[in-house]
C-alpha cells in the first residue's frame, strides 16, 4: 500500500497577505529536513502539504522528522488509493488492521474535498462502515465515544485513508522571524529557551563560554549534543565558543566576590552583543527565569540588561523549573543536560553571591578591568562550529 | 576457486572498516571510556558515534541504545530484566516457540521461578498469525518477547499484532523484540512498532563477535543483571569494551542502504529458491515471504551432518539448523510439525552482501553431485 504524509498548516494560515512567504518557508523547511532519507515530492494544495514518498524513501523517520518541523498544526500518515469505492473499502480494512482488531467501538468520518465523486461523505461513510462491520464481526459502531475512528478523505489527487491524526509541532515556519543568538550554558533552561524561539520563527545562532582547563572538552561536547537536539527543531545553527577563563581570574583577582557572578554576566552580555552584531542578529536568547537562582532576581537581571544595548529575550522569564523540565523531557534534551559536567557558571561561584545589587556598585567594581581589552580578546578568539541534527 | 561463505545468519567476516577501527582502539585510541582526561574522553566519543549509528539506523535516540557482549546476553538482559521488574504487576508471559535459545530457555528459567509461559506454535510453514497473539495476550501479561525474523527458516513474525494485542486485553505488558537476524538486513523501527526493548548482535552484520546492543525505551524500568561501576547507566555495568563496539559502529556505518540492499537479497534468494527447486527431492522450509537473507531446505534423503560436510570439503559452508543447536533435531522445524526426515536432512543457506549468483551456481552442481554420490538413509 503507498502511504503518504498530509500536513495541515499552523497558525500561519490567519496571515494575511504574506501568507505565502510562510508557506514558502515551511516548504523550504520540510524538504530541507527530508534530505537523504531517499527522496519525497512535497506539494501545497488546498490548504494540505502532501509528502510523498519516492520509492524505498524512509517515511518512519520523514514523520518523526515532520513532527519536529515549526508551523504544522497537525498531520496524518495515510495511504494512498484511487478515487473508486471497492479501493477505498479495501484500504480501510487492511490499513488499520490491527487498531481495528484491537478495538471494539469504531466510527468512519469522511471529508470529501472532490464535489465530482459521485457519493456524498455520509454515504461513503456509511459503506465503509458496513464494510468494516462485515470483516470484523467482533466491532460495534459507537459515534460518539468509539476506540478508532477511520478517517476517510476523498480529494483532489485521490483517496486517503488514516486513523488519528497527530499533534504537529505548531509555532510558525523557523526563519520568517530573523535571527537571534541564544546564549547556552549546558543546563536544562538555555536548550528550552533556544526551542522556544525557534518555535516562534526565530533562526538561531549559538554562544557558549568555555573556560579551560576549569571546564573539559566533556561540558563542550554537551553542549554541541544539546544544540543538536535543539537543531531537529531550529535547523542547523552556528555555535561560537568563547574562551572565557581569563576574563573570570581577572574577575576573581580584581573585583569583589559577591559580585563576581553579576559582572561576568555583564561581560557575556556584551561579548554576545558583539558576536550577534557580527552574525546579523537582531536580538539576544537567555534561559533566565525570575528568582530562580541569585543572579535571576529582577535586580539582578536589571543590572545584566543594563550592560547591552540589543534587546534580550527571555522566553522562560515566567516559568516554573518543573514546567522547563517538562519541555525538556518532551525535546529530549534532559537527559543530556543532566550530565554532571562543570560549566563556566559553576566554577568560582562565590559564597554569597548578591541578590539584590546596585548597579552603580557594580559599574564602580568593573572600573578595576580593561574590559575593553578584554572583551576584545575574547571576541577575537571565538572557535566556530557547525551544529547539525543528529540524524 | 576460494571459498564460498553461506553461513552469515551463524555469524558473518568481519568487514574491513569494522576491523581497522577495532584495531585503532586497542592499539591507538586504547583510553578508558570513564577516564577524565583526553585520552579517554576519545574513547568516550567513539562510543557515542558507535552509539549514534545504530540509533540513527533504528531511528531512536542515542541514549536508548545500551551497549552488551552480544545477542544472548540482550536477551537475557530485556527478558530477565523486565519480567522481574514487572513481577508486582503480573506473571504471564507470551513468545513463541521458535525464538532462540537464548530466549526460550530464559523463558523455561523464568517458569521455575514461577511464572507462566504461553508459546504460541507456528503453523506448517512457520508463520505465526495476528489472532494467535490476540488471544494469547491476557491483562495479566507482563511481557511479549517475539524474534523478527527467525533464524532458521527466516520466517516474519507479526510484531506489529502485539502492541495492538497488549492495548486489546488493557495489559500493562513490555514488548521485546530479538532482532538479532533482522537488524541492519531490514528496516526495523522501535518508534513504528511500539517496541520497548530490542536485542542486537554486531557479528551478524560483518562487526566483531562479542558485542551487541539493546534498545531500551526511555522511561522503561528493567532490573539489571550485574552489577558495578555506573557504566551504560547501571543497566550493564563494566568496563565498556570500546574496541568491539566501535567496531560494531564501523559495521553499522559501512552497511549498504537498507532498502537497495533487500532488493538486491530478494533476487539473490529466488535465484537461489529456483535452481534448489529444480533438483529432484529437495523440498524448500523456508516460506514464501520470509526473510530472503534466509533460505532453508531439506535435500532428500541425505542425512543434513553427511551433506554439509560433504559441501565443507569442497569450500561451500552452510549450516545444519542453527549453529547453536549442534547434531540436535531443530526445535523450529519441530515446532513446525515437519516430518522426521524432513527436518533430519534440512539444510540452511544464509547470505551476505558479499555472496554473488555464482555462489549460488557452484553450490547447486555440490548439491547435485552430492546427491547422487552420497548414501541415502533407506
Amino acid at each position: 500500500m503507498d502511504e503518504i504524509i498530509l500536513i495541515k498548516l499552523g497558525e500561519m494560515v490567519l496571515k494575511g497577505l504574506n501568507r505565502n512567504v510562510f508557506e514558502a518557508a515551511l516548504i523550504r523547511n520540510i524538504k530541507r529536513r527530508l534530505n537523504y532519507l531517499g527522496g519525497f515530492d512535497v506539494k501545497t494544495a488546498q490548504s494540505t502539504v502532501y509528502v510523498t514518498p519516492h520509492e524505498g524513501a524512509d517515511l518512519d523517520e520523514a514523520v518523526e522528522r515532520v513532527s519536529k518541523i515549526f508551523g504544522i498544526a497537525a498531520f496524518s500518515r495515510a495511504c494512498v488509493i484511487k478515487k473508486e469505492m471497492p479501493a477505498i473499502l479495501e484500504a480501510s480494512a487492511e490499513y488499520l488492521k490491527m487498531e481495528l482488531l484491537a478495538a471494539k467501538t469504531f466510527k468512519v468520518e469522511t471529508k470529501r474535498a472532490d464535489k465530482i465523486f459521485p457519493l456524498k461523505s455520509p454515504e461513503i461513510s456509511a459503506q465503509v462502515g458496513e464494510y468494516l462491520l462485515e470483516k470484523y464481526p467482533h466491532l460495534c459502531v459507537d459515534v460518539h465515544n468509539p476506540d478508532i475512528t477511520v478517517r476517510v478523505e476523498v480529494r483532489d489527487f485521490g483517496a486517503y485513508v488514516h486513523g488519528q491524526a497527530l499533534r504537529g509541532a505548531g509555532g510558525i515556519p523557523v526563519g520568517t522571524g530573523g535571527n537571534a543568538a541564544i546564549l547556552i550554558s549546558g543546563g536544562i533552561d538555555s536548550p528550552v529557551a533556544a526551542w522556544t524561539m525557534a518555535k516562534r520563527g526565530l533562526e538561531l545562532t549559538a554562544i557558549h563560554f568555555a573556560s579551560p582547563p576549569y571546564t573539559s572538552e566533556r561540558a563542550e561536547q554537551k553542549v554541541h549534543n544539546l544544540l543538536s537536539r535543539v537543531s531537529e527543531y531550529s535547523g542547523r545553527m552556528t555555535l561560537f565558543t568563547v574562551p572565557f577563563a581569563k576574563v573570570q581570574e581577572e574577575i576573581m583577582a580584581k573585583c569583589p566576590e559577591d559580585l563576581f557572578t553579576l559582572i561576568m554576566r555583564r561581560f557575556m552580555m556584551r561579548i554576545s552583543e558583539q558576536i550577534a552584531l557580527r552574525e546579523n542578529c537582531s536580538a539576544l536568547i537567555t534561559g533566565e527565569s525570575l528568582g530562580q537562582v541569585a543572579s535571576q532576581t529582577l535586580r539582578a537581571i536589571v543590572c545584566t540588561d543594563q550592560a547591552a544595548q540589543m534587546p534580550v529575550l527571555r522566553p522562560l522569564i515566567g516559568m516554573d523549573k518543573l514546567e522547563i523540565i517538562e519541555i525538556s523531557r518532551r525535546i529530549n534534551t534532559f537527559d543530556i543536560s543532566i550530565e554532571p559536567f562543570e560549566d563556566c557558571c559553576t566554577v568560582f561561584t562565590p559564597k554569597h553571591p548578591r541578590t539584590q545589587p546596585k548597579l552603580e556598585e557594580l559599574l564602580e567594581a568593573e572600573k578595576a578591568l580593561d574590559c575593553e581589552a578584554l572583551i576584545e580578546d575574547c571576541v577575537n578568539n571565538v572557535r566556530l562550529t557547525k551544529i547539525y541534527p543528529n540524524q | 576457486m576460494g571459498e564460498i561463505y553461506l553461513d552469515n545468519s551463524s555469524t558473518t567476516m568481519v568487514c574491513r572498516e569494522a576491523a581497522d577501527k577495532v584495531m585503532e582502539l586497542m592499539t591507538n585510541n586504547y583510553g578508558n571510556p570513564s577516564s577524565l582526561h583526553t585520552k579517554g574522553f576519545y574513547a568516550e566519543q567513539e562510543l557515542s558515534a558507535a552509539r549514534q549509528e545504530i540509533a540513527t539506523l533504528l531511528g531512536v535516540q542515542q541514549e536508548e541504545i545500551y551497549f552488551t557482549s552480544g545477542g544472548t546476553e540482550s536477551n537475557n538482559l530485556a527478558i530477565f530484566g523486565a519480567a522481574h521488574a514487572m513481577r508486582r504487576r503480573g506473571n504471564h508471559i507470551v513468545t513463541t516457540m521458535i525464538e532462540h535459545p537464548s530466549v526460550i530457555n530464559v523463558m523455561n528459567q523464568l517458569e521455575k521461578e514461577g511464572f507462566t509461559v504461553t508459546y504460541l506454535k507456528p503453523d506448517g510453514s512457520g508463520n505465526i498469525q495476528p489472532e494467535q497473539v490476540f488471544r494469547a495476550v491476557t491483562p495479566h501479561t507482563i511481557l511479549v518477547s517475539m524474534m523478527c525474523v527467525n533464524n532458521e527458516v527466516g520466517t516474519l513474525l507479526p510484531l506489529e499484532a502485539v502492541p495492538a494485542a497488549i492495548a486489546a486485553a488493557k495489559s500493562p505488558a513490555l514488548f521485546h523484540v530479538d532482532a538479532v537476524q533482522a537488524f541492519g538486513k531490514m528496516p526495523v523501527k522501535p518508534g513504528r512498532l511500539k517496541v520497548d526493548l530490542m536485542s542486537m548482535s554486531a557479528h551478524k552484520i560483518h562487526g566483531p563477535k562479542g558485542v551487541g546492543a539493546l534498545y531500551l525505551r526511555k522511561g522503561v524500568h528493567l532490573v539489571p543483571r550485574t552489577y558495578g561501576g555506573g557504566q551504560e547507566k547501571n543497566i550493564r555495568p563494566g568496563t565498556e569494551s570500546a574496541p568491539l563496539i566501535a567496531g560494531f559502529g564501523a559495521a553499522v556505518r559501512a552497511l549498504p542502504e537498507p532498502g537497495a540492499q533487500l532488493q538486491e537479497m530478494a533476487r539473490l534468494s529466488a535465484y537461489c529458491r529456483q535452481r534448489l527447486t529444480e533438483i529432484g527431492g529437495v523440498t524448500l522450509n523456508s516460506p514464501d515471504g520470509a526473510l530472503p537473507y534466509i533460505v532453508n531446505f531439506s535435500a532428500g534423503g541425505v542425512k543434513a551432518e553427511t551433506m554439509l560436510h560433504y559441501l565443507s570439503a569442497k569450500e561451500i559452508y552452510v549450516s545444519s539448523g542453527s549453529a547453536c543447536s549442534k547434531g540436535k533435531a531443530s526445535h523450529v522445524l519441530t515446532a513446525m510439525g515437519l516430518p522426521r526426515e524432513r527436518i533430519a536432512s534440512s539444510l540452511r543457506l544464509s547470505f551476505s552482501r558479499y555472496n554473488t549468483f555464482e555462489d549460488v551456481d557452484r553450490l547447486i552442481d555440490a548439491i547435485n553431485e552430492g546427491l547422487s554420490s552420497l548414501t541415502k538413509k533407506p
